[in-house]
């Protein structure tokens, strides 16, 4: 399908104390894609995140990124070669603006006179032109997470991972979102953590399940909609909740 | 146009500074270059706690360490540039060493604060048990809670001594020089990640910034800063005790830049120069505790005006003079 293997998880898996939160996930993601993440909650989806954005040391395995191992990095330098986050919890810089909150995920390389362009552009595509100078801490639920997609577009990572970037959001905001995550793919390889059915099927790509640390299928929508195991652990149950 | 604001502003201080002995009694020029000395020492924990929400609550460590330096710098090698880069880099030094153990290892904000004060106070007690003849470095006898008294003031390269207006103009150009190279550098790249990390460290992280290592660099400035305003401090009263590391000296830091406005620059430098003001005037009489004031004071802007003078200040600023900027904010949003 897409460009070569970009992100590469082992046999990961972490520990605290007696619950393991990840087992031992084997997991691809190549050059270009887009990844759907669907669990339960507590499934271990967020940990998996932190493992691979080295806010966690996994307890076993390794991720390998573009051929090196990131086992042994910290999460600045993990963000430096190329993995953005967008956490599950918006977390920004409450009393900066909302374009320096995006000037600020500009990356080093970018020279200085690019940046208010770069900005400039992503303000454009969050459609927060209007509340560039607001601080982010006056900014609605649904505001404040664009503004963190809006990081991950200005910092243009190799490889995106949006925790639950649509929670809390009515219908209308989340089709806006689905766009701007179709933005982030033209220069990001992006893993998408997400309960809402509708909103996966809007994305419609390749969907990876995850069950109590483990991944328990993986295939497109249809074919995870149609596994067994899929529906009784989660699917199912989601379906008939969501409603 | 602030920015053009604040450069005149910073110009007319300044100018006006340099006027000021001729135009007053010496008595008056002293006392008043204690004040702008203290001004640059809170200058640097407005930049490192207010700035850079490092909080650190033993500031005193590095302003005794530079006046300590100082003192014996001078004694040994003269009261020249050596002298005062001595000064400089002995508290800068040790503020690295001391933010290298807690910004690498990662220890809570809390324990900033509690290791910085702890080290202030055992720096005192070094300096107080080092009362015996023995305790000399080269030609200075360090004195124990006695301190150091007859420091060379600094010279001018032809050797004669700073005299009282010249170490006034000194000190006032120097606060008002870092006060713009702080202003400066805030406005730059690596100064709005000092902010960021101040608003929240954990996002700094996730998008590539080392966040230890800028704390480190803040703190080690803030240390610098405040060790050459020991270094005038030692200057200025030709004499050093170990009272400069005392838990009241670093306490005064923290009311200044609590009552000035902590999140500003300005905000400390006029508190610090507001409460020494009264501090002398409460001084002068007395039927008054100055502490008690003191510990009054704050616990009135703690609670009442808990943003600080400055803020304050703006605010009614603003009421007065509505600015164009906010207004058409809201319009747009109306
Ligand atoms: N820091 C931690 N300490 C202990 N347990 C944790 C920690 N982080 C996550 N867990 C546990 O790991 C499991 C997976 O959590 P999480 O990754 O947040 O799930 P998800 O994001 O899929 O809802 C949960 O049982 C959770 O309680
Ligand atoms: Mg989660």
């Amino acid at each position: 399908m897409n460009g070569e293997v970009i992100l590469k998880a082992e046999g990961l898996g972490i520990s605290f104390g007696g619950v393991h939160a990840v087992k031992a996930v084997d997991f691809e993601l190549r050059a270009g894609e887009l990844r759907c993440l669907i669990g339960p909650n507590g499934a271990g989806k967020t940990t998996f995140f932190r493992l691979l954005s080295g806010q966690h040391k996994p307890t076993r395995g390794t991720v390998t990124f573009k051929g090196q191992t990131l086992t042994s990095l910290l999460p600045y330098q993990i963000s430096r070669l190329g993995i953005g986050i967008k956490t599950q919890v918006p977390s920004l810089f409450e009393d900066m603006t909302v374009a320096e909150n995006l000037e600020l995920a500009v990356p080093h390389g970018v020279h200085a006179r690019d940046i208010p362009h770069r900005v400039a552009e992503v303000l454009e595509r969050i459609g927060l032109a209007d509340l560039r100078d607001r601080p982010c801490a006056e900014l609605a639920h649904g505001q404040r997470q664009w503004v963190e997609l809006g990081q991950i577009l200005a910092s243009r990572p190799a490889v995106a991972l949006l925790d639950e970037p649509a929670a809390g959001m009515t219908h209308i905001e989340s089709v806006k979102t689905v766009e701007i995550i179709r933005d982030i793919t033209r220069y990001s390889a992006v893993i998408v953590v997400e309960h809402d059915m509708d909103f996966i099927r809007m994305i419609g790509d390749r969907v990876t399940v995850f069950e109590q640390g483990e991944v328990i299928a993986e295939g497109s929508f249809q074919q995870v909609a149609q596994d067994p195991q899929v529906r009784a652990a989660y699917l199912g149950r989601k379906e008939t909740t969501d409603a | 146009m602030s920015r053009i604001l604040q450069t005149l502003a910073l110009l007319v201080v300044l100018a006006g500074g340099m006027a000021l002995p001729n135009l007053v009694e010496l008595y008056t020029v002293y006392e008043v270059t204690v004040y702008v000395v203290m001004a640059l020492l809170a200058l640097s924990l407005a930049f490192i706690w207010g700035k850079g929400g490092i909080m650190c609550l033993g500031q005193a460590s590095f302003f005794g360490l530079g006046a300590y330096a100082y003192a014996i710098a001078a004694l040994n090698f003269g009261p020249g540039l050596l002298a005062v880069a001595i000064a400089i880099s002995v508290p800068t030094l040790f503020a690295a060493i001391l933010g290298y153990f807690m910004f690498y290892g990662r220890i809570s904000d809390i324990y900033v604060g509690v290791i910085t004060l702890a080290v202030s106070l055992i720096l005192m007690n070094l300096v107080n048990s080092t009362s015996g003849p023995q305790y000399r470095i080269g030609a200075a006898q360090l004195g124990g809670f006695n301190g150091i008294t007859g420091i060379p003031t600094l010279a001018w390269p032809n050797g004669t001594p700073l005299d009282p207006a010249a170490l006034f103009r000194l000190s006032l150009t120097l606060l008002v020089g870092c006060f713009a190279a702080i202003s400066l550098y805030l406005r730059s790249r690596a100064g709005k990640v000092v902010i960021a990390i101040r608003e929240n460290e954990y996002r700094a992280e996730l998008l590539g910034y080392n966040v230890a290592l800028s704390k480190l660099v803040t703190f080690s400035a803030g240390g610098a800063l405040a060790g050459l305003a020991g270094c005038l401090f030692a200057n200025w009263g030709a004499f050093v005790s170990p009272t400069v590391f005392a838990l009241v000296q670093s306490a005064q830091i923290i009311i200044w830049v609590i009552v000035g406005g902590r999140g500003t620059l300005i905000g400390p430098i006029l508190g610090c120069i507001a409460l020494q003001w009264a501090t002398t005037q409460l001084g002068t009489q007395q039927t008054i505790q100055v502490n008690l004031v003191l510990g009054l004071v704050l616990t009135f802007f703690v609670l009442v005006v808990p943003a600080g003078i400055a803020p304050l200040l703006a605010k009614c600023a603003r009421a007065v003079t509505p600015s164009r900027s906010r207004i058409t904010a809201k319009e747009k949003q109306a």
